[in-house]
């Protein structure tokens, strides 16, 4: 079909009027509540990791909301289910903001959602908090990474199993699912071990599917690898239900912690409640949080948390209330997002931008997170724990003190002299 | 790592201890000192293993206990003293005597390498024990971590030591320790006898020797080793994939054996098919449930209730799917596709609805967990050893149904020539609901066997939905044994391809094998012959 020059002329109007609504969709949601949506896969394979995202956001409103809400007017949240179907995530995305009038979203947790939303949120100006680690390479205007970058979480998982009490691992296997973030991230990490001095004969990658359940064949690989030389190490980047099988099928094979350590980038205590954990001792993950870390807020966190899943009925926690890396990350974000908005005095977007720059809030991981004045990553502590037989993380090491982002990782050599800032005002350039 | 400067003292005094006493060597068995036991519990990695190595040689029984609490985590610190925490119970380490924990205890946390080392110190004292048992378990233990520390416990094992098969296992182990020695003898003996190793740990160590070794004459003798242990190994690692293949032809053909009785006699498409599997693995995570709240005890046999119980619940639910849709829709195979999709989706919403979008935990019982060690690098999970077996128990149980039961034969002939069994006096349509009411039996009873190896989720029959559909269409419609040779094949040939070319890269090239092995040859690999045979 031919597009004529009057279609094209009436298309350009409806998009006009179309932004022109949007321009003041913050002045016609000026009623008593201001809308918070929540974009989190409650079903499909990802459902294991990010219902649990969803209800965190609803308790930080609620949270926020006793105590009077913000610019006076109560928190409303609008959750949506985009069911780990990727596109719908960029559907729902929409819907949020142009139905719904959200001023802000939380959620995704796999990289290929958020790259789904991403031009969503670019283009009409909005504003997302993704909350979980990623492999980096990416900097939008519109985004708040409170998840870690590569460098604060699977370059010092490394560098950690490098160590002579990591077990000076000479040998690496690089298992991942396939999909955005696990390549990304082994990228960086090949290009890292390069620089450590590891021969690409000493590294293994391999990758599965999404949903992926029979994982005899990986481990086998892994096993075969380890016997063919020094001390291996595994580096998995499996995401979302998939990692029940692996580890169950881990624990069966007998492959023990003390002979090759597997080091989890995605794997905290919700996903191993399935799981019996008692083969898995002394397995790993890396993250900036983890639940048995002792500290006053975490406890008061934890408290929190278990009375929210009792009062809520929420599935699993209400028996057994589990935290971990992601809640954390998603409430200090909630929690970031709403002092921004009182410092701004406005929901607009980019005011809240250049309000969230040095925001802090005390997290529960024990140090006052704090937003960079530019890169949109918070500052954050990276900790190593091992699997115990209940199912949690003891810490056998931790950095010194917080970590700077470095979403556009010097490892992978296009990113020379790249800086960490996003390149401002991408729709004003359109 | 953090260091607590103020016991650093304590720490040398006790390393210079525990040295003393290894000198000391084999005199009178010394006991463990509260020095010796904080050294081994608080501070760096390096000089607690220092201390414990130091201790080991003495080979004392109070420092076994010891070592045990501290793999257990039952050992605190606080002021200079290590205590063993037992529930309510405190033991302070050196004098064994009930005492009351001090303020401010802290947890002892051991890392990996912590584990192994005490694990290894663990093994080496058990070298000594009077039990046999107990000594081959120490042996196998150290295989893989033996290092010069533990020579003299070892020494002194073998010495002692008066069963052979025991003997040459500890001599194995000198070896792999005498094979990083200084003393080029030594090497070279040790290369040769570990020649005699079937363990993938040797050839692990005897690969990194190569690349580090000078001389050529213990080079050469390495590499002879080497040879025959990989030779050894091979077995193992072609076994492996054999089972790993088998394994999942067993899943394949029991979530296909459903369908091949629905759609395979009866021609019914039934999309609803993943679905039956989900009710199955769902009725199975009901009666865990039901176990654990009332039968606490019998938990491990829930598995063995959850069989006839998931078989039942699928039947029930494909006979009522018989009764009120499909048996309105035969001989019209569009409508039957559209309606049991549609079902399909019915489905897994009430399940959604009823049991929450999340996958739900069904756990292993105890004597499905871990696996059968049959070769030192072949280990077979029980679950998965259970699966092969239940699903060759389903396959017989249907084919003496169907070949030699009253139901069997009316199934059979409704399914050559419906008119003709009408005719005869056979009630087709009673027979076409226990027909469909035993094929989603039997996909009940695959959900059941995949509770224990995967996922339990609303959306796990959409993941084996395909797969049962190239299962019945690869075998030849119409045909149980060729549904049993396509399931076997195709997990044989995408394990194979998998160990090749990855997991991604093996579906996608057994899927293309399946489109052109169809296009050759579209009845399948068994055809129906005769008059029943449609075009």
């Amino acid at each position: 079909m031919k597009t004529t020059r009057r279609q094209a002329g009436q298309t350009l109007t409806a998009i006009a009027l179309g932004l022109a609504t949007l321009g003041y969709s913050s002045f016609a949601s000026a009623q008593d509540t201001i809308k918070v949506g929540v974009l989190h896969s409650l079903s499909g394979t990802m459902a294991i990791s990010e219902t649990v995202l969803k209800d965190t956001v609803l308790m930080a409103i609620d949270e926020i909301n006793a105590k009077g809400g913000v610019l006076g007017k109560k928190l409303e949240p609008v959750v949506v289910d985009p069911a780990s179907n990727w596109p719908l995530f960029a559907e729902k995305a929409k819907q949020l903001i142009s139905q719904d009038k959200v001023a802000v979203t939380f959620g995704c947790w796999t990289s290929v959602s958020r790259k789904s939303v991403l031009p969503v949120y670019e283009e009409t100006n909005a504003l997302l908090f993704y909350p979980v680690q990623y492999e980096g390479e990416e900097l939008s205007k519109n985004v708040f990474y409170t998840g870690a970058a590569p460098n604060q979480q699977a370059i010092p998982a490394v560098e950690y199993l490098m160590s002579k009490d990591g077990g000076s691992a000479k040998r690496w296997v690089l298992l991942g699912t396939d999909y955005v973030y696990p390549r990304t991230t082994n990228k960086i990490l090949r290009a890292f071990l390069h620089s450590k001095g590891v021969a690409d004969a000493d590294i293994m990658e391999e990758y599965t599917p999404f949903g992926h359940a029979d994982y005899q064949t990986i481990i086998a690989k892994i096993k075969k690898f380890a016997g063919e030389g020094k001390k291996t190490a595994v580096v998995s980047t499996i995401n979302g239900d998939s990692n029940v099988p692996f580890y169950k099928e881990l624990g069966n094979q007998g492959l023990k912690a003390t002979d090759v350590p597997v080091v989890a980038f995605s794997v905290g205590e919700e996903e191993l409640r399935g799981v019996d954990t008692k083969p898995l001792v002394g397995h790993l993950a890396a993250w900036n949080y983890f639940q048995s870390i002792k500290n006053p807020t975490n406890d008061e966190f934890i408290k929190k948390w278990s009375a929210y899943a009792k009062a809520k009925g929420i599935a699993g926690h209400k028996d057994r209330p589990l935290t971990n890396d992601p809640m954390e990350a998603t409430y200090i974000g909630v929690h970031m997002w709403a002092q921004a908005v009182n410092k701004a005095k406005s929901t607009d977007t980019d005011k809240v931008i250049a309000a969230m720059a040095g925001q802090t809030f005390k997290a529960p991981s024990g140090i006052v997170s704090k937003m960079d004045e530019k890169n949109h990553h918070l500052h954050k502590s990276v900790f190593i724990g091992e699997i115990k037989a209940d199912g949690q993380f003891n810490v056998v090491w931790k950095t010194p003190g917080p970590v700077v982002a470095d979403p556009w990782s010097d490892f992978i050599p296009e990113n020379k002299g790249r800086l960490n800032v996003p390149e401002s005002k991408k729709v004003a350039a359109k | 790592m953090t260091r607590h400067p103020g016991a650093a003292l304590v720490r040398c005094a006790a390393v210079v201890l525990g040295l003393v006493l290894w000198f000391a060597g084999a005199g009178p068995a010394a006991a463990l000192t509260q020095p010796q036991a904080f050294a081994m519990a608080a501070g760096d990695s390096d000089e607690r293993i220092g201390a414990l190595n130091a201790a080991v040689a003495a080979a004392d029984p109070a420092l076994a206990a010891y070592v045990q609490a501290l793999l257990a985590d039952e050992v605190k610190v606080a002021g200079g003293r290590a205590y063993i925490v037992r529930g309510e119970q405190v033991l302070d380490t050196a004098s064994g005597a009930a005492v009351s924990l001090p303020e401010g205890a802290q947890d002892v946390i051991n890392n990996n390498r912590m584990r192994r080392e005490l694990g290894a110190a663990a093994a080496a004292m058990q070298l000594l024990s009077p039990d046999r048992d107990q000594r081959a378990r120490g042996i196998a233990e150290l295989r893989s971590q033996a290092d010069e520390s533990k020579l003299p416990l070892i020494d002194k094992a073998a010495a002692m030591e008066t069963d052979a098969a025991l003997k040459q296992q500890l001599e194995l182990l000198r070896a792999a320790v005498g094979i990083s020695s200084e003393d080029k003898l030594r090497r070279l003996e040790a290369a040769t006898l570990l020649a005699g190793s079937r363990l993938p740990a040797t050839r692990a160590l005897l690969l990194e020797r190569q690349a580090e070794e000078s001389e050529a004459e213990v080079k050469a003798a390495i590499k002879a080793s080497l040879a025959q242990v990989e030779r050894r190994l091979l077995w193992g690692e072609w076994l492996g994939v054999l089972f790993t293949g088998i394994s999942l032809g067993s899943i394949l053909m029991l979530v296909a054996l459903g369908l091949a009785i629905t759609y395979g006699l009866m021609g019914v498409i039934n999309m609803a098919h993943g679905e039956l599997m989900m009710i199955g693995a769902y009725a199975t995570y009901v009666v865990q449930n039901l176990f654990r709240q009332h039968l606490p005890g019998a938990f491990d046999l829930y598995v063995l209730a959850a069989i006839p119980v998931s078989f039942l619940a699928a039947a029930l639910a494909g006979a009522v799917l018989e009764r009120s849709v499909i048996r309105w829709l035969y001989g019209r195979p569009l409508e039957t596709l559209l309606a049991t999709w549609g079902i399909s989706l019915i489905l897994m919403q009430t399940v959604r609805s009823i049991f929450g979008a999340q996958n739900v935990g069904v756990e292993n019982p105890a004597w499905l967990s871990g696996g059968l060690q049959v070769l030192p690098n072949l280990t077979l999970p029980w679950n998965r050893l259970a699966i092969i077996a239940f699903a060759a128990l389903v396959l017989l149980g249907v084919a003496l149904l169907i070949s030699k039961t009253r139901l069997g034969l009316f199934v059979r002939g409704v399914t050559q020539n419906r008119r003709m069994a009408s005719c005869v006096g056979v009630n087709t349509a009673r027979v076409d609901t226990y027909a469909f009411a035993l094929g989603a039996g039997i996909a009940g009873l695959a959900g059941c066997a995949l509770s224990q190896v995967g996922n339990v989720g609303p959306d796990l029959g959409q993941g084996y939905i395909v797969d049962s559909f190239m299962v019945v269409v690869l075998g030849g419609v119409g045909q149980l044994a060729g549904t049993v040779y396509a399931g076997l094949g195709l997990g044989v040939l995408n394990k194979l391809l998998e160990g090749w070319q990855g997991a991604v890269l093996a579906k996608i090239m057994v899927l293309v094998f399946i489109v052109i092995f169809i296009q050759k040859r579209p009845q399948g690999i068994f055809a129906l012959k005769g008059r029943s045979a449609e075009a």
